[in-house]
């Protein structure tokens, strides 16, 4: 296979308009399957979590989880869609070995909401309003390990091993209307829907939303048309988008693909494609000799799902403070310029930030740590902000430590540096590394007079008035001390001792 | 003794158990010696259970003698249960290769009923295969014979546990109804099958043939024991999601009130479209009688139309192997069952399997189903055949505006031999032309003897159907149709199924 040619972005740009649509899936985090009573919880023993209806055994039956119903209704009410009155699951039928019954129980033209939409605010300020098609519930598939041949991917492998915990958790696919209108910004736009898309269902506490953990899972679908032409493309659905990032660099990618087969005068063919992270680019999935036919029905096993207007609106009801609200709230609370809270937003560093607050520390403080030490920390680590191995508690604790004077803000940073390294807690750092700052007016008053002593020109400065000297002496006595000594102090003393 | 304990009804059987004139040993064990005896022949069991079937008598015994109430009315009664529902001490095999030697790890909620009830279950009776089938000719295990003859098949699908009630190898047996699995055969053994209101009993552990039509129900040799097996198994099951949350209509006291024979203030409306051309004579003559049958007993005869029934088969075979294709799907060879090891990949081993597991009955419904769901074909087969049950549902609606039973023969003839349709589908499948409407409307019926044909001296079968729920005055008008014939003949009808003989 030949590599696509690929066409430089701001070209692309020029000629084309870009017609962005995705689909989101997201597992839901209650504690039980969608359709029985086997937990949940990511990591388990392969094949501990099973039950006869999960595993597909001949006779077991499904049974809603209410509670999916619950956050699936949720959703779509944060994402300002029509809850349907009535709806009914469907079967999708194909083989495959992680999926137990040889179908997948989802729902098809009857999902539980339609027609919303999401506003989205760009790194500029700018905001786009992202329609929403549909939300729909049904149920994730098991697992398969391929084992042996090179790529860990089903061709080559010697065998397969399969992990059915995974198969009935219940995922939520949100998926959008086609994007118009993103021109350059496709990328930007599709990483912060998703980015957006996170946010929301995180504060209503029904998903773990975490890409890294498959908790969420993106699909990017990408047509290009002729530029003001309005002619929509055919599309390509990318797969296997794990990150944000990755959302970003997929949509990007396949405008620049899309655009070296239009050029040359070739069709774009509809297929699965897959993300590759480590080259940012994407391969076709397997080629199908025939168009999947699902052969989808009303599953016979299940009653209509039909919510009463009353629980709708009881639902209505425990929705929680949405993410704009609550950043509207925080701008106000924090006294923060519009910059100053993109910056949060973007770095990812808003709940962060809230919660060393809400750990009792000022929001100065927190926002300067979150935004510019921790993530250079994590940019070195190739980490994101939150998967940094320090809670917004024990940042408070340090953050607390600076304030009472125990600290200084470079001995913070290094129980901050002991905390990442895992070696415990704020207090328990300090004292294993002897970081307490010297304020025993012995030890410095020495240090002091050996400063003086050792550059007798300065101290003559000081002597004479010059206090503004006095820098390079708390410098040296700072070197001494291994910067545990209290400036301010060691200021005073030097001053002190000059007679000045 | 052996063999006055096997001819008993089940109510007769558990007065003297309870009573400790017999204990639930002795009489688990009379059977199980009847089918030591007779099995042979019949072919009725695909499994005998008889160490679980003991332990399950002497724990009742040892309650009895310790002074504890019966767990139920049947407590210590044998019983036999179709291969279709699961249990975690003996195989469910669905009479399939596929499933050859399966046990499965949990028990279907009608078994846990059943041994809550102290119901003893002495093995797991032949079917067609996933139920699909007349005859039980398209078991994978071979057919099961007719004990009227024994050249004859006993109906099917749930050929199995009708023989097992006619050849005296147990008193009760549980059934499958799909299309008519459960009155077909009791019509050409002469016994009493009952198709609950869909969702009446739970399908938690019933292997799916068709999930929106499947529904277990009670087979026995006499209306009053299956209303107390109904009273057994029937009930609301939170993991069914299709079944009913509404107390099990009283059919014992209905049966009871229905056998002091007297069915005045009682609507009973022949459906016009089930009756006349097509029937064997014997058939349609004894149906005759049994109206007269119920006229004497004071219930009003009249006629009612439902002019969809005609088209009742063609919806259910698009409905059904529909369901079958996906409900079947999950034979793969990956967890559980037959695994041909045969290919590369999965998909290969797949394949193999699922040619060489199941029959040609079970692959044809299958292509069939797999065939009317696909896209472009769906409105016109599936959607079309649910618009028609709509319909027959609408049609039964109005009937019981009008009456508050319905009859009709059960079967269009008697048994037939053993070979005569096991090539000829479209023939097989005529055989449930009666039967289907209920099972596409979800309502009630059973099927009770109406004696045997002139012609051939084989059994016929009345079917009652009755509206969701109204299964009640279905058992009524059985248990009163029951006792007249009885009366009139001079003996229950059981008494008159010849000796078993090669």
């Amino acid at each position: 296979m030949t590599a696509p040619t690929l066409v430089d972005f701001d070209d692309v740009v020029d000629r084309y308009d870009p017609v962005l649509g995705l689909e989101v899936h997201v597992e839901l985090s209650t504690n039980t399957k969608m359709f029985c009573g086997c937990p949940t919880a990511f990591g388990a023993e392969p094949n501990t979590q099973v039950c006869p209806t999960c595993l597909g055994l001949p006779g077991a039956l499904p049974v809603v989880n209410r509670t999916a119903v619950e956050s699936a209704i949720r959703i779509g009410l944060a994402l300002n869609c029509d809850i349907a009155p009535w709806g009914r699951f469907a079967r999708k039928n194909y083989f495959y070995p992680d999926m137990p019954k040889n179908f997948q129980t989802s729902q098809y033209d009857e999902p539980i909401a339609v027609n919303g939409h999401l506003d989205v605010t760009l790194e500029d300020g700018t905001v786009v309003r992202v329609e929403i098609e549909r939300a729909h519930m049904e149920e994730d598939t098991g697992k398969s390990l391929h084992v042996g041949g090179a790529t860990g991917r089903i061709h080559g492998a010697e065998y397969s091993l399969l992990d059915y915990n995974r198969a009935g958790v219940p995922l939520i696919e949100i998926v959008t209307k086609m994007i118009p209108d993103t021109g350059g910004r496709a990328p930007e736009v599709a990483r912060a829907y998703v980015t957006a898309l996170r946010d929301l269902i995180r504060s209503l506490g029904v998903s773990d939303v975490r890409m890294d953990q498959g908790s969420m899972r993106c699909d990017v679908n990408l047509s290009l048309s002729p530029k003001g032409s309005g002619i929509l493309g055919t599309r390509s659905e990318t797969k296997n988008v794990n990150s944000l990032r990755s959302v970003e660099r997929a949509v990007r990618y396949e405008m620049s693909r899309h655009a070296g087969v239009l050029d040359a005068g070739e069709k774009v063919v509809q297929e699965t494609r897959h993300f590759q992270e480590d080259t940012a680019t994407t391969r076709s999935g397997r080629i199908k000799e025939t168009s999947e036919d699902y052969r989808y029905f009303p599953e016979p096993d299940l009653v209509p799902i039909a919510p009463s207007a009353e629980w709708v609106e009881e639902l209505r009801g425990t929705l929680p403070e949405l993410p704009w609200e609550r950043r509207a709230r925080i701008q106000q609370e924090w006294n923060l310029s519009d910059a100053e809270l993109r910056d949060l937003v973007n770095a990812d560093a808003l709940d962060l930030v809230a919660a060393t607050v809400d750990a009792g520390a000022p929001s100065g403080d927190a926002r300067s740590w979150w935004v510019s030490y921790l993530s250079q920390q994590a940019n070195t680590r190739g980490v994101t902000l939150d998967a940094l191995p320090i809670t917004p508690a024990q940042l408070a604790r340090v953050i607390e430590l600076v304030t009472t004077g125990e600290l200084n803000n470079k001995l913070a940073r290094q129980v901050v540096d002991g905390v990442l390294e895992g070696e415990g807690e704020p207090d328990e750092v300090v004292a294993k590394r002897g970081l307490a700052v010297v304020s025993d007016d012995g030890a410095l008053i020495a240090a002091v007079d050996e400063a003086l002593a050792a550059q007798p020109d300065v101290a003559e400065k000081i002597r004479g008035g010059k206090v503004a000297a006095a820098g390079a002496i708390v410098g040296a006595v700072m070197k001494a001390t291994k910067g545990q000594a209290d400036a301010k102090r060691v200021r005073e003393l030097i001053i002190e001792r000059c007679g000045a | 003794m052996s063999d006055d304990l096997t001819r008993l009804s089940a109510a007769e059987l558990a007065g003297k158990i309870h009573s400790r004139e017999v204990s639930a040993v002795e009489a688990a064990q009379a059977h199980l010696d009847r089918i030591t005896a007779v099995d042979g022949d019949v072919h009725a069991f695909l499994h005998v259970g008889t160490e679980a079937a003991l332990a399950s008598a002497t724990l009742v015994d040892e309650s009895l003698d310790a002074g504890t109430a019966p767990a139920s009315a049947l407590a210590g009664v044998p019983l036999a249960l179709k291969d279709v529902l699961t249990t975690t001490d003996m195989p469910t095999t669905v009479g399939s290769r596929i499933l050859e030697g399966w046990r499965p790890p949990y028990d279907a909620t009608v078994t846990s009923k059943l041994r809550a009830a102290g119901i003893t279950i002495l093995g797991k009776t032949n079917m067609d295969e996933f139920a699909m089938g007349s005859s039980t000719e398209y078991s994978a295990y071979g057919p099961t014979r007719n004990p009227w003859d024994l050249g004859r098949i006993p109906g099917g699908s749930g050929g199995g546990s009708a023989a097992a009630l006619a050849a005296f190898e147990a008193p009760l047996a549980i059934g499958t109804d799909t299309g008519g699995s459960i009155r077909q055969p009791a019509a050409m053994t002469g016994t009493v099958g009952v198709k609950p209101t869909y969702g009446g009993v739970s399908r938690y552990g019933l292997v799916a043939c068709a999930s929106s039509l499947d529904q277990a129900g009670p087979c026995a040799r006499t209306v009053l024991d299956a209303a107390l097996l109904h009273e057994v198994i029937g009930g609301h099951d939170p993991m069914d999601s299709t079944s009913i949350d509404a107390p099990v209509p009283a059919v014992v006291e209905a049966a009871r009130l229905g056998a002091k024979g007297d069915l005045s203030g009682v609507r009973v409306g022949v459906v016009r479209e089930l009756t006349g051309e097509g029937y064997q004579a014997g058939v349609g003559e004894n149906f005759d009688a049994a109206l007269r049958e119920l006229e004497k007993l004071g219930a009003e005869v009249v006629e009612v139309s439902a002019p969809h029934f005609q088209y009742g088969l063609a919806a259910y075979y698009l409905i059904l192997p529909s369901e079958v294709s996906s409900n079947l799907a999950r034979f793969d060879a990956m967890r559980y069952g037959l695994r041909i090891d045969k290919g590369a990949s999965a998909e290969e081993v797949m394949a193999a399997t699922r040619e060489a597991g199941f029959g040609p009955e079970v692959k044809r419904r299958i292509i069939l189903g797999t065939y009317a769901l696909s896209s472009g074909y769906y409105d016109a087969y599936y959607g079309q055949a649910q618009k028609v049950r709509t319909l027959i549902s609408r049609d039964f609606a109005a009937a019981f505006e009008q009456a508050d039973v319905l009859v009709s023969p059960t079967a269009p003839t008697t048994a037939f031999p053993i070979g005569d349709k096991v090539d000829d589908p479209l023939a097989m499948y005529l055989n449930d032309l009666a039967t289907i409407p209920t099972n596409l409307a979800g309502t009630a019926a059973m099927s009770v003897p109406s004696g045997v044909a002139a012609e051939d001296g084989l059994p016929t079968g009345l079917q009652i159907m009755a509206p969701a729920l109204g299964e009640a005055v279905m058992y009524r008008v059985g248990a009163a149709y029951e006792a007249a014939r009885d009366a009139a003949d001079g003996s229950p009808f059981a008494a008159r199924t010849p000796e078993v003989k090669a």
